[in-house]
């Protein structure tokens, strides 16, 4: 779970295969001068303080020394000149993933992710929050891209991480070869919250069917409580950051909630979705996240209830 | 003793006299000593840190305190302990190590100290009071920036670089003068002790460095207070332009803070090696090309960015090229080792943990050096465990070493070989057990600067041990402390040369008189403690052996040439002067309005002219003194 | 074992140039101011490399003032040397007409700067063109004003403190080494702020 060493596509398995190399003579060059350095305290030639010093050596040529440092130098120079063509090939390894047919916008704000699913048939574009499916075995370019401070989107599973920053696109482009749920996480200190800003890339092998369900608008609600629920939502303070497809709340300023309940984290992977955790996210975030933009919204118990119900149908 | 000598140079005595003192020795171990208390100041933060993380979802400390602790801890290590100290221990020794009375501009070096100090008190009063900077060592945009980071905490941190930015620069102006022309005669270039080489190379990077912190510090603070626009991209500013500004200095900056490490192992080895280091030449190059090439690196701290694949792929190789003038000076000091009779004493001993800890510490930096590897290792505890590992071995041990190496001639008394032993062990042991495990939570995708995670992250253990090691720490700091101030009392009487060591510093008692030498001497070698007696040679020379004609009743001090060290003049030193302590105040003051309006600059700056111009104003005394040996060219 | 001492009671208790601590103070001011003059114009560059159009939203800064400035530095380089060479002769009368010449040379140019700062086109808070473009001109004018202070406080030395100790004529040297260094920036810098823009399309 969220490990460079456990890859799950092509990027980070091109990153993983050079991380075993780099260790590999890493290690061998660290014990190499271990060795150097015990072999000379262990050669039980001790002096001390009165001991005079051998001034021999500053008139005295030293060949044998000579010859190991510069036969080190070269073996050096050597395994520097591997790890780096090793680390241009995995570059040139990284810009060859195939052409991406799924692009997805991902903006980064204090301390959510919004993903807006773009297409050329405008009728097809939708926007989720904190998680992000994408199909099995495909390549998809992320546009990146920062509301407010530099963010930085990673998860490890899949590739490096790209940062996002205010100002500028950047792109990435990743492919997950095996259906799972890979978790990432901000990786630019971003504020009081930034280490509570995660986030799910779900490599799903019915991509289409999940696609098209959050293309659908959000249900009108059936019962009474529910009812009531959406009218607190709508009238109430909600729609003034959040967003439902088929109601009249469609501000941008906090995730869309449209799928909601599709969703298996709260508050970019804080919490497990759950009603509980739902309640107590709506009355007061800063108990989950000190410091979160969202203003907490105390109400009646009966509200409440209402409020969860509708909520409860945004499947 | 020479009681004339005593009573030229000797600091004033009394409380004006305390803060009046220009001695470059007495200035020193200022630096010391405050150094050392704000590294223990910012090691609590950390033990703190470390604390709170030692369990998944604690509730010890909350992000907001959590945010200005790390940034506090990351911004005193860097700024106000690893550079000044290494500056205190260059303002100390070089002097001695070159055979002079004095220190280049003894005043400015004095204002130096006092601006770092104020710095430093200042960055620690505002945490205690809340509103410690939050945004992380390195500050970033827009988060530093007006618009994210309301109150005053991003212009505490700017502002205190700005205190401890003027101070290291001045320092620097001081070794590089000291070192060019108050050499004793003969010392010639190629018979400076590597010490002073590796000293130099660092204070000239600073000149170019430094800047450059100080300008993205100044258009933060501007952009803060006066609503300029350098950062902000809507008005055509640029997030990336702080990066590009900070880490043209950052990664100089952890450099200032290595090369003396290096020259603490190339003074060290050679005497616990009873020889001359081997390759003398090739470490004088090495240093060099280290410096050089540390301006060529910045960019791998931002190969998460945007930036154009190809330029990457540029520092990719410098990056990884600078370890080879490492590596040089490495083998030679294995070299030295080797061929020479070790003597392991506790200063020995933290020579040997380098070669563990920076080494494996550079290997890690090789693998951040590639930016494919990179783009998965940054932000890490990957790279947080980098960074302790190069700066910890690399610097840090050998600092230790170099404190039990030179106390005896600071203080005149030795430290403790056997509390020295538990706690280089005690350090040792807790460094790695604190520090290792941060490569696998790297590894496992655990971020940098975060005050939690969550129990199903699987990092609690491992952060539990890293906590663990962070514990031992403390205390081997604590055991380090006690040595100190025990053996200060009660330590075995140090006499001239303990270590039988080769350089100057050895040549005067323990602690040195206030005019450093009684004879300054004419060097005919490197390591001119080690040359054979004039006696013993098979052709006794006639050459001579010290100077004569310098003023005794007035401070007079001989200037030498800067490639040969040939006499060239002398010059009338300044007297112990309050001006120094009460234009940093007036400096420190103005600095701190700044931080709430942008007239401090004008209105502070008039009482700072003021003094700076009472400071420069001749003497009356002092004039006539210097007039009355004065020899006209 | 004996030991030879070598008398150096003859040498002089002052000399120029490269020969003087105080030259080796002032070089290394140089270095790093240089620097950060250097480091400035770099952020200028990129910030014009990053922008669309350049000025970003105004017309580039008046001529007059500032190559009026130009060429009253250019000039100020004559009574400089002038007096920099009395320092170095030791002429104590001409060492004050000079430094007298040089602090009036340098009012006039705190002056004109002045009239510099409201011809630029634009503000600090404008832009980030604006704000380079304040910062450049700026940091100059804080060596420009930092340096006539100095000559004033040296020439105020030289009119009020007799005798005068031979070192004295030391920092007239340095002092006119350093004005240089305010001259010869502003030709790069002058070049920056006033003919880029007007030649970067």
């Amino acid at each position: 779970m969220q490990s460079i060493l456990q890859s799950a596509g092509p990027q980070a398995a091109h990153i993983e295969s050079l991380w075993w190399l780099t260790l590999a003579i890493c290690t061998v060059v660290f014990l190499a001068i271990l060795v150097a350095v015990a072999w000379a305290v262990m050669r039980k030639r001790r002096g001390d303080a009165a001991t005079p010093p051998d001034i021999s050596f500053i008139t005295k040529k030293e060949r044998g020394a000579e010859l190991a440092v510069v036969a080190g130098l070269g073996v050096s120079l050597l395994g520097l000149i591997v790890l780096t063509v090793a680390s241009f090939v995995t570059d040139r390894a990284l810009a060859s993933l195939g052409a991406p047919d799924l692009q997805i916008d991902v903006t980064g704000h204090q301390w959510w992710w919004d993903a807006r699913y773009d297409d050329q048939d405008k009728s097809k574009i939708f926007t989720v929050a904190n998680e992000i499916h994408i199909p099995v075995g495909k390549p998809v370019l992320l546009r990146l891209r920062a509301d407010d401070v530099i963010h930085s989107f990673w998860v490890p599973n899949l590739s490096g991480k790209k940062d996002m920053i205010p100002g500028r696109d950047a792109t990435l482009t990743l492919q997950a070869d095996k259906p799972g749920i890979y978790r990432g996480q901000c990786a630019e200190f971003c504020g009081a919250q930034h280490a509570k800003m995660a986030f799910l890339v779900i490599a799903d092998d019915k991509y289409e069917e999940w696609a098209a369900a959050q293309r659908k608008p959000a249900p009108q609600p059936s019962s009474d409580q529910q009812k009531r629920g959406r009218d607190l939502f709508v009238d109430g303070r909600c729609a003034m950051c959040h967003a439902i497809q088929g109601t009249t709340a469609n501000a941008r300023h906090a995730p869309d909630l449209t799928h909601l309940m599709s969703r298996q984290t709260l508050a970019a992977g804080a919490v497990p979705n759950s009603i509980g955790h739902l309640a107590g996210w709506i009355l007061d975030p800063s108990s989950i996240k000190p410091g979160s933009n969202m203003p907490p919204n105390p109400m009646e118990p009966d509200d409440l209830h209402a409020l969860l119900a509708y909520l409860g149908t945004l499947k | 003793m020479n009681p004339v000598l005593e009573r030229t140079w000797r600091d004033p005595p009394g409380v004006v006299g305390w803060f009046s003192s220009i001695d470059h020795k007495t200035i020193g171990r200022r630096y010391l000593v405050t150094a050392f208390a704000f590294f223990v100041g910012a090691g609590i933060m950390a033990a703190l840190m470390r604390l709170q993380l030692a369990r998944p979802e604690n509730t010890l400390i909350g992000p907001d305190l959590y945010n200005q602790l790390f940034t506090t801890h990351g911004t005193v290590m860097m700024f106000l302990f690893a550079v000044p100290v290494m500056q205190g221990m260059a303002i100390y020794l070089v002097p001695l190590m070159v055979g002079s009375r004095a220190i280049a501009f003894p005043r400015m070096n004095a204002f130096a100290y006092w601006v770092y100090l104020f710095g430093g008190l200042f960055i620690f009063t505002c945490l205690l009071f809340n509103f410690g900077p939050d945004a992380g060592w390195f500050s970033y945009v827009p988060l530093a920036g007006p618009e994210y980071a309301p109150g005053k905490r991003a212009d505490v941190w700017a502002q205190m670089i700005t205190f401890s930015e003027l101070s290291g620069l001045l320092a620097a102006i001081v070794v590089i003068a000291t070192v060019f022309k108050l050499r004793a005669p003969g010392m010639t270039l190629a018979r400076l002790p590597l010490f002073v080489w590796a000293m130099l190379a660092t204070a000239f990077m600073i000149l170019f460095a430094m800047p450059s912190v100080m300008l993205a510090s100044t258009a933060l603070i501007l952009d803060r207070l006066v609503s300029t626009h350098f950062y902000n991209p809507a008005e055509g500013g640029d997030a990336l332009l702080w990066q590009h500004l900070f880490w043209f200095f950052g990664h100089p900056e952890v450099y200032f803070i290595f090369i003396p490490g290096l020259a603490f192992m190339s003074s060290i080895i050679p005497t616990f090696s009873r020889r001359p280091i081997f390759g003398y030449p090739a470490v004088v190059m090495s240093l060099t090309a280290t410096a050089f090439l540390s301006f060529g690196l910045w960019v791998h701290h931002m190969f998460a960015t945007h930036i154009p694949e190809l330029g990457k792929s540029f520092f990719t190789a410098a990056s990884m090229l600078i370890a080879l003038p490492t590596a040089i000076q490495i083998f030679c000091w294995i070299a030295t080792m080797w061929t020479g009779r070790l003597l392991l004493a506790t200063p020995m001993l933290h020579m040997l943990a380098f070669f563990f800890i920076l080494v494996l510490g550079g290997m890690t930096g090789l693998m951040v050096a590639s930016v494919p590897l990179d783009l998965q290792l940054t932000d890490t505890y990957f790279v947080v465990a980098h960074l302790h590992y190069v700066l910890i071995g690399g610097a840090v041990f050998p600092l230790f070493g170099a404190w039990y190496y030179w106390f005896p001639k600071i203080t005149g008394r030795m430290m403790s070989e056997r509390l020295g032993r538990w706690q280089f062990w005690l350090f040792f042991i807790g460094f790695n057990v604190a520090f290792y495990p941060m490569h696998h939570l790297g590894l496992r995708g655990m971020p940098r600067r975060v005050y939690t995670y969550t129990d199903e992250m699987g990092w609690g253990p491992l952060n539990l041990l890293a906590t663990a090691g962070a514990v031992t720490i403390a205390i081997s700091v604590l055991l380090f402390t006690i040595n100190a101030v025990m053996s200060l009392r009660r330590g075995m009487l140090a006499g001239e040369n303990p270590w039988g060591a080769g350089t100057l510093e050895w040549a005067t008692s323990s602690p040195p008189p206030s005019y450093n030498f009684d004879r300054q001497p004419i060097v005919r070698a490197r390591d001119p403690l080690w040359e054979p007696p004039l006696g013993e040679l098979r052709e006794p020379t006639a050459e001579p052996t010290h100077i004569v004609g310098l003023a005794e009743h007035t401070r007079e001090v001989l200037v030498t040439t800067v490639q040969d060290a040939i006499p060239d003049h002398r010059l009338a030193f300044p007297q112990p002067t309050l001006w120094p302590f009460v234009s940093a105040i007036a400096v420190a003051i103005m600095f701190l309005g700044s931080i709430f309006t942008p007239w401090a600059i004008v209105w502070g700056g008039i009482p700072v002219a003021l003094f700076a111009t009472l400071w420069f104003w001749p003497k009356r005394e002092e004039t006539d003194a210097a007039i009355a040996i004065e020899k006209r060219p | 074992m004996s030991h030879r001492p070598l008398d150096i009671s003859g040498l002089p208790s002052y000399r120029f140039s490269h020969h003087s601590l105080m030259w080796w103070g002032v070089m290394g001011m140089i270095l790093l101011e240089g620097t950060a003059f250097a480091l400035t114009i770099a952020a200028y560059f990129y910030l014009w490399s990053q922008a669309q159009t350049w000025p970003l939203s105004t017309t580039p800064p008046e001529l007059f003032w500032g190559t009026l400035n130009l060429v009253v530095l250019l000039l100020s380089a004559w009574p400089n040397h002038w007096t920099k060479r009395a320092g170095e002769d030791g002429d104590e009368p001409k060492i004050r007409i000079g430094l007298v010449i040089c602090a009036l040379f340098g009012i006039v140019l705190i002056a004109i700067r002045g009239f510099e700062f409201t011809a630029l086109n634009c503000r600090w808070d404008s832009d980030a063109y604006g704000s380079i473009v304040w910062l450049l001109l700026g940091l100059h004018t804080v060596h420009l004003v930092t340096d006539v202070y100095d000559t004033i406080v040296l020439a105020g030395v030289f009119f009020f403190t007799q005798p005068l100790e031979g070192r004295r004529h030391v920092d007239v040297s340095e002092n006119g080494l350093y004005w240089y260094f305010v001259v010869l920036t502003w030709i790069p810098i002058y070049a920056v702020i006033y003919l880029f823009p007007r030649v970067s399309s």
